[in-house]
């Protein structure tokens, strides 16, 4: 952990940038339209964030009515794309990267063909996602697994290929069985690789699902900043960016604890 | 015996034609590069001679296995498992029951001075103890053979000389042998039964010096140090005549 000087300095930027900003425009700098001051933000991601009708205990509890504000609906709505598409991208990934690496015959078959998709931008793909698959759900989650698939396929391909072949020799040596040796030591030994292509991965699928919400889905945190830009709610638009932002953080912040507990054998990862 | 290389056959060793007897204690000493290290992997399976044969007992080695278990000087230790899920490895391998190898690894980590250590991972120890988990790993298995590559080579004087004390002791009286390669004289007086000089590369044996002293031995009494003064000169000689090749070989390419 930071010691609490540190955490102090760490704040100075963001605060003074933030101070700036709400001193520019109550100077009226910017037109509110064009840049609304840090608490008409502030007040609109409250609105954003607060349920739409009053409570009443006969139709929902308390803590479904809390979730119920838009701002809610929609985090939930772009979390389950995103955990949904990549779970889908890295369970083909993952398995299909381990036969990569273990065998030269799957790579040299499968390589080719893989290197001629891999440069195209999953985001390019949204005309043929949207024929395939219509609007809503299914094409968002199509191209959040196909982003997040090549990250993961190609750092699991690099683990498998680059474990030490002095643990391998000694695996052997005592006595193990092809088998006992790919889930013993190739898995293990590739597993900083292949969640460094998770990180990568889950980062991806969060761009692609901002993405595809604007286009292809009427829904989620990409949509509803695209949707208060056509009312000119610019207050709106940087909550909704704002929760993006804190959003993802949280997400790489989950993964980062995921890493520092599964290779808490590893040199370096803090535990 | 020659070995197949990156670029083509490589001929690391010849001429070697070398009888270890049951429970021995043999070291390989000679220069770096003299292929010991070679021999010795030969020995494990890693390699595959492509001329000449192994033979471990009356069987021709064929591959790796667990009766010529070996200790690494990098420990080769699995860092994603703990002290004792290291130790277990070999025996899990063999298909022991569960209880059996709880008391096994037990065992061998007290023999080591592990005890206590067995949830620690290998980065949480020091490279002695590191190599001290490396020796139960093996031992525990109980190969016949054991294969050892300058398992001390990356250990301080003092934690050398440990080692070397607690290799001698889980050793003698088990009637297992031993082929330790290094390029340290000394510790092949303090440790062998025969001292197994190597020739330069191509790496044959030079000469075979029987150490006859009773141990524990003491490096400062004078037979140690007449074995000691023998073997510098036999080693000696090999790199000097090595480093007359390499000017030779630099003279030509120049010329």
């Amino acid at each position: 952990m930071a010691r609490p000087g540190r955490l102090l300095w760490s704040l100075v930027v963001p605060v003074a940038v933030v101070a700036g900003w709400e001193v520019a425009c109550r100077a009226g700098i910017f037109s509110p339209l064009v840049l609304p001051s840090p608490l008409q933000v502030l007040r609109r991601w409250g609105a954003y964030a607060s349920p739409l009708s009053p409570f009443d205990p006969s139709r929902e509890s308390y803590l479904a009515w809390l979730a119920s504000g838009e701002l809610w609906q929609d985090a939930l709505g772009s979390l389950y794309r995103v955990s949904v598409g990549f779970a889908i991208g890295a369970a083909l990934a993952i398995p299909l990267g381990l036969v990569m690496g273990a065998s030269g015959l799957a790579h040299a078959v499968l390589n080719p063909f893989l290197q001629v998709l891999r440069p195209i931008p999953p985001i390019a793909f949204i005309p043929l996602a949207i024929l395939w698959f219509g609007l809503g759900n299914p094409p968002a989650i199509f191209l959040i697994a196909l982003g997040a698939f090549f990250p993961v396929l190609v750092n699991t391909v690099a683990g498998v290929r680059n474990v030490d072949a002095i643990y391998l020799r000694a695996a052997r040596n005592l006595g193990a069985s092809d088998l006992t040796v790919f889930l013993r030591v190739i898995l293990p030994a590739a597993t900083p690789y292949i969640l460094a292509g998770v990180r990568i991965g889950i980062g991806i699928a969060f761009i692609v699902v901002i993405v595809a919400e604007m286009t292809a889905v009427n829904r989620g945190l990409g949509y509803r900043i695209l949707e208060a830009r056509e009312y000119f709610w610019s207050d709106k638009i940087i909550a909704g960016m704002v929760t993006i932002g804190l959003l993802g953080l949280a997400i790489d912040w989950l993964v980062g604890r995921l890493n520092a507990r599964l290779l808490r054998w590893h040199r370096g990862v803090e535990g | 015996m020659a070995f197949a290389g990156p670029e083509g056959e490589v001929r690391a060793l010849e001429r070697i034609d070398l009888d270890v007897a049951d429970g021995e204690f043999v070291c390989l000493l000679g220069p770096s590069g003299c292929g010991k290290s070679t021999l010795l992997n030969a020995v494990a399976g890693f390699v595959r001679p492509t001329a000449g044969r192994v033979l471990a007992g009356d069987r021709e080695v064929q591959g790796p296995g667990p009766d010529r278990a070996m200790v690494f000087q990098e420990y080769a230790l699995f860092p994603w498992m703990t002290v004792a899920e290291n130790v277990a490895f070999g025996l899990e391998a063999k298909g022991l029951a569960r209880p059996e190898i709880r008391r096994t690894v037990s065992e061998w980590l007290e023999k080591l001075h592990l005890g206590g250590f067995g949830d620690r991972f290998p980065k949480d120890l020091s490279g002695g103890m590191r190599q001290r988990v490396a020796i139960a790993r093996v031992l525990a298995i109980a190969p016949p053979i054991l294969l050892m590559d300058e398992p001390f080579g990356a250990l301080d004087a003092l934690t050398r000389r440990n080692l070397q004390d607690e290799l001698l002791r889980v050793w003698s009286g088990s009637g297992r042998t031993v082929l330790f390669v290094t390029h340290g004289i000394e510790e092949s007086v303090y440790l062998a039964d025969r001292v197994v000089v190597m020739t330069h590369r191509p790496g044959a044996v030079k000469e075979v010096v029987p150490v006859a002293l009773p141990r524990p031995r003491d490096p400062s009494a004078q037979d140690f140090n007449a074995l000691k003064r023998r073997l510098s000169e036999l080693v000696m000689e090999e790199q000097a005549r090595h480093e007359l090749d390499e000017l030779g070989v630099a003279g030509r390419g120049a010329a």
